[in-house]
């Protein structure tokens, strides 16, 4: 398979979700309704830190219409000493957030659940539940949690031998830190911040379960994986995985904030309880309060350089902000974060910050934005003092084949350095810019993911084919593994139907996550299609008459190898699958594999900013994102991750926050006042594919999704450094402080 | 839990008796689009609903003989849009009334529930204001009018008298030479809530301004018509000095909050910026460029 001879791979075929979505018929995980089914709402933590001392449910389950309540008391308690990692989370801390335990430890933590005939009902009821709190004195931003005399979430957990917020630490390091930082001419020290951000996902999370008579669990709920969602709802149940069938929903929106169950093991709980189906819908104010946004951090960065530019050294100290329960993404911060550049004297090191915030959950390259965003902008500030341009700057420290990353591994062949020469090449960057106008650019790696993946290829009686893979579908995968299968198979994509199955259908797979699933499925689609053509060659042989190796498959048909072989018209798809039973029976294959060979992603962004004076405002004028894609198997698809992933970077900039009153609660738990981007907001983003072939991929498939929101941070805000000459070093950058800086700047000439 | 009783009257007389008797659990469905928030997030549970879309008066806009608008209180957005001149005369009206949320919203929001809602950062109320406009209700002791400058009275509160209803907006005739605008600072483009709103209403003759007013929202309470901004453009060309004095007064008539959507000082500053913009586009539009 190559790019010339590509038919399907490579075209922006129409996609298999679109007619649904449009259209309003796509079923999502509210859609779902059952025959006797009830309403579950869940009672929140009023307070931002508390302990528990006793819960009352007697008068919620004597009012009319209540069905069940559920607490702590009723889910599986995974002891605090005891390890019980699950994928990105640990069973520890997953039994403790979708339900409080011992404490309450963000306003708007799970205390009870209760279902009822209806959703008012079961509302009304969660009020008549009683808890008694002690309410304690809590610790939302990092430096409250890291002061001396915090507040201490979790007695259980100790810090160089003290009780501590701090709950855990990783480092990298390469060469001699000291060392390098002796050689340099320029040195360049910043404290930075981020802001916590949310995913935010149009669809809230909701789900229905039915625990029938028998005791088998039907769970229907949006998530990025219902492999997952079976997995965490056993262990938080007690039910067995093979008694539960959890079903995937289309999804409206996940961006790794729906790797995490929160509704569903209640639910399945208060089914048990009830003897009847059981539906539970977040409001938006729950999405924003209790479900996981990204952490908030604070970071050190520290690079020297000579002269000509070349790193001598880097380092990078991160906290990051785990919300109530330990677990923030410090390995993306601290992977990543370096990992563009070829530094020979290089240290990384974060530290997991709990506190009185709701548990963060991954958000598209978790960690990796915060990781790159305070060595971008010092980079930036150094290619300022050396004169040199920031692209060059980059160019002449990039990592390439066989340069070994600070976190790390040796990088085999990649494509960063196309991604800086593209853009320095692009009319972006030659472009010219008005007054209070101004261009960043900064770049961006993600580890991209491998990992289990199951499908199933199964040709129809009349000759078409339909596969079955075990990932949902948050990126257009379906779309892909169409274009995928009908290239091996030689035949129109439309005859290619792609369906997600359940826990019941297909075998393990591991979530939608990483920037996995078109690498992972597309092998295992591979290894599947390529065995049904195997046997399709079989078959024309026996039909021929003729030996296996003598059929070749070529354009949707089963024709001689050559001359030798015999003079036999061809055999096309559906005839073979028509006369299938005279060898064999029906035609399918399956494959099941822990994927290995993903390899990382690169890209780079160019940013233009308009800053307006008076108002602290920042226009986004134009903004391009340059990035290896491997190979863009759908590329209307490619073109869509990579827009949306440089949107939620210019949002997490600008203007995304959450806002904390004195009390310790959300104050702007909505769209309305949680400022995400609106369309009108965002120019067209501009994409430029880079296609350096994953050597390890039978298509050459790198993850996509990830890598562009990682360096768009930074972009931006050295675009608006450029156009008004402040540095922001602290995010967001929303017009009140923009107007400030510029005001303070002003008032220091 | 109580039930909510809706109705939806076709004379103004039935809903102001209904109204009346619904008393402190009753609330008025305009458009709906302040209303069934509120009860979503659980704010209010209204005992009776009262829907004044199907009474004609309320959702009727005219022209007068001297060339003023009586404009229904219930007239959605997206009605008053399509008026073949109200917006030649009012185009800061209009604008203001038109920045309330979303295309759909458009089709439901008036300005009479977003004057009655009583938010100081409602985007309908400083261009009215800054226009003299004049609310019309009818209660169960009849008929009376009010300036709308003088209906908000605090954040969600308004001088309207128990089984008070909002029926019509009365706008003055103007001289020629006489146009207005409105302008807000949001940080997004669209889809948010006023940080800072200021409408003015100005009548040009050979360049110099004869008349002027300015109606500033966000910033306060309540929507604050600032007098001393508009005695600093009234007799100048619009000069740099008339507008930076028009601005001083506007940051200085800030009374502001910091809160989720702006800081004091933020706003204060802001409030004088946007006086200067949005005098000069009502400028511009008074000479007809």
């Amino acid at each position: 398979m190559s790019e010339t001879t590509n038919k399907w791979i490579g075209q922006n075929t129409i996609r298999p979700d679109g007619a649904p979505k449009v259209t309003g018929s796509a079923a999502f995980a509210a859609d779902t309704n059952m025959p006797g089914m009830i309403w579950g709402s869940v009672l929140r933590s009023p307070h931002a830190h508390a302990r528990i001392k006793s819960i009352d449910t007697s008068k919620a389950e004597a009012h009319p219409g209540v069905k069940a309540v559920v607490t702590a008391a009723d889910i599986v308690d995974f002891p605090v000493d005891t390890p019980f990692p699950l994928g990105i989370q640990d069973m520890r801390w997953m039994c403790r957030n979708v339900m409080a335990r011992e404490k309450a430890l963000f306003h708007g933590h799970p205390v009870a659940a209760v279902a009822a005939t209806s959703e008012a009902i079961a509302a009304e009821a969660c009020k008549l539940i009683e808890v008694d709190y002690e309410v304690l004195p809590h610790a939302i931003e990092i430096d409250d949690a890291l002061a001396p005399d915090a507040p201490i979430l979790h007695d259980f957990i100790e810090f160089e031998g003290k009780p501590s917020n701090i709950a855990g630490t990783l480092e990298h390091t390469k060469g001699d830190i000291e060392a390098g930082f002796a050689e340099a001419d320029v040195i360049i020290e910043r404290d930075f911040t981020t802001r916590p951000v949310h995913q935010g996902y149009i669809e809230p999370h909701a789900c229905l379960v039915s625990v029938a008579a028998d005791g088998k669990a039907t769970i229907w709920s949006s998530s990025q994986g219902q492999f997952m969602v079976r997995a965490m709802t056993g262990l938080l149940t007690g039910i067995p995985q093979s008694d539960i069938r959890a079903i995937p929903a289309e999804i409206g929106g996940g961006f790794g904030g729906k790797t995490i169950v929160y509704l569903e093991p209640l639910a399945t709980i208060l089914s048990k309880k009830s003897g009847r189906p059981v539906k539970m819908v977040m409001t938006r104010e729950e999405v924003m309060r209790a479900s996981g946004p990204t952490s908030g951090s604070k970071s050190t960065i520290k690079i020297g350089a000579k002269k000509d530019g070349t790193i001598t050294a880097a380092e990078g100290i991160y906290w990051l902000q785990a919300g109530g329960l330990p677990g923030s993404p410090i390995r993306g911060a601290v992977g990543c974060a370096l990992a563009p550049y070829d530094i020979p004297n290089g240290r990384t090191f974060g530290y997991d910050v709990v506190s009185n915030r709701s548990k963060v959950a991954a958000y598209r390259a978790p960690g990796a934005p915060i990781g790159a965003f305070g060595i971008e902008c010092v980079l930036d500030e150094i290619a300022e003092e050396l004169g040199m341009d920031p692209l060059d700057l980059r160019l002449k420290n990039a990592a390439k084949e066989g340069t070994q990353a600070v976190h790390g591994p040796t990088y085999p062949l990649m494509g960063y350095v196309e991604s800086l020469e593209a853009a320095k090449a692009h009319d972006h960057y030659k472009a010219p810019l008005g007054p209070n106008q101004g261009r960043g650019v900064a770049s961006g790696f993600w580890f991209n993911a491998g990992g289990e993946s199951s499908a199933q290829v199964n040709i129809t009686e009349d000759g078409n084919v339909v596969v079955t893979t075990g990932h949902p579908d948050i990126g257009g995968s379906r779309a892909g593994i169409a274009n995928i299968c009908a290239e091996l198979l030689g035949i129109d994509y439309r005859r290619v139907s792609v369906l997600i199955g359940d826990t019941a259908t297909i075998g393990f797979s591991n979530l939608t996550g990483g920037s996995r699933v078109l690498f992972a499925s597309s092998i295992v689609v591979t290894e599947s299609t390529n065995n049904v053509i195997g046997t399709l060659c079989a078959l024309a042989a026996k039909i021929w008459d003729i030996d296996p190796e003598a059929v070749i498959w070529e354009d949707g048909e089963a024709r001689p190898a050559g001359a030798n072989a015999g003079q036999f018209p061809p055999l096309t798809l559906e005839e073979l699958a028509a006369r299938a039973n005279e060898s064999g029976g029906p035609i399918g294959a399956g494959a099941q594999i822990n994927t290995t060979g993903a390899e990382g992603g690169f890209g780079t962004h160019i940013c233009d900013v308009e800053v307006d004076p008076e108002l602290g405002t920042v226009q986004v004028l134009r903004y391009t994102v340059l990035q290896d894609v491997g190979r863009a198997v759908h590329p209307s698809y490619v073109e869509g991750q990579m827009q949306g992933g440089a949107v939620q970077a210019i949002g997490w900039a600008l203007n995304e926050e959450y806002i904390y009153n004195k009390n310790g609660h959300v104050d702007n738990p909505g769209f309305l006042d949680y400022r995400m981007p609106v369309a009108s907001d965002m120019p067209m983003i501009d994409t430029h594919i880079i296609e350096i072939p994953n050597p390890k991929h039978p298509q050459g498939v790198r993850g996509v999704g990830e890598v562009p929101l990682v360096p768009g941070l930074a972009a931006v805000r050295n675009a608006i450094h450029d156009a008004v000459g402040v540095r922001f070093n602290d995010l967001p950058m929303s017009p009140p402080v923009v107007l400030d800086a510029l005001d303070m700047a002003e008032a220091a000439e | 839990m109580t039930d909510t009783q809706y109705m939806a009257p076709q004379t103004l007389d039935e809903a102001v008796t209904a109204f009346a008797a619904g008393g402190e659990a009753a609330r008025i469905l305009a458009g709906g689009t302040d209303l069934l928030v509120q009860m979503g997030a659980g704010m209010v549970n209204p005992g009776v609903i009262v829907d004044v879309k199907k009474i004609t008066e309320l959702n009727s806009i005219e022209e007068t003989a001297d060339g003023g608008f009586v404009v229904g209180a219930a007239v959605a957005g997206a009605v008053l849009e399509e008026h073949p001149t109200f917006g030649k005369v009012w185009p800061g009206v209009l604008e203001g009334l038109n920045l309330i949320g979303s295309t759909q919203i458009q089709g439901r929001a008036s300005l009479g529930g977003n004057l009655c809602n009583g938010s100081p950062a409602a985007d309908g109320v400083p261009a009215m204001v800054a226009a003299g406009a004049v609310l019309t209700v009818q209660g169960p002791n009849g008929r009376r009018d009010i300036p709308v400058k003088d209906v908000p009275t605090g954040p969600g509160k308004t001088s309207l008298a128990p089984g008070e209803i909002a029926v019509c907006f009365t706008f003055p005739p103007r001289p020629a030479g006489s146009s207005d605008a409105y302008l807000r600072m949001i940080p997004r483009t669209e889809m948010d809530i006023a940080v800072v709103g200021v409408g003015v209403n100005l009548t040009m003759k050979d360049g110099v301004c004869t008349d002027a007013s300015v109606g500033l929202g966000a910033v306060a309470p309540t929507v604050l018509l600032v007098e001393d901004a508009a005695k600093a453009l009234i007799g100048s060309k619009l000069d740099a000095a008339a507008l930076d004095a028009a601005a001083a007064a506007c940051s200085a008539a800030c009374n502001p909050i910091d809160d989720k959507r702006g800081t004091i000082a933020y706003r204060t500053k802001v409030a004088g910026v946007l006086l200067k913009r949005t005098a000069a586009i009502a400028a511009k539009r008074a000479a007809g460029v």
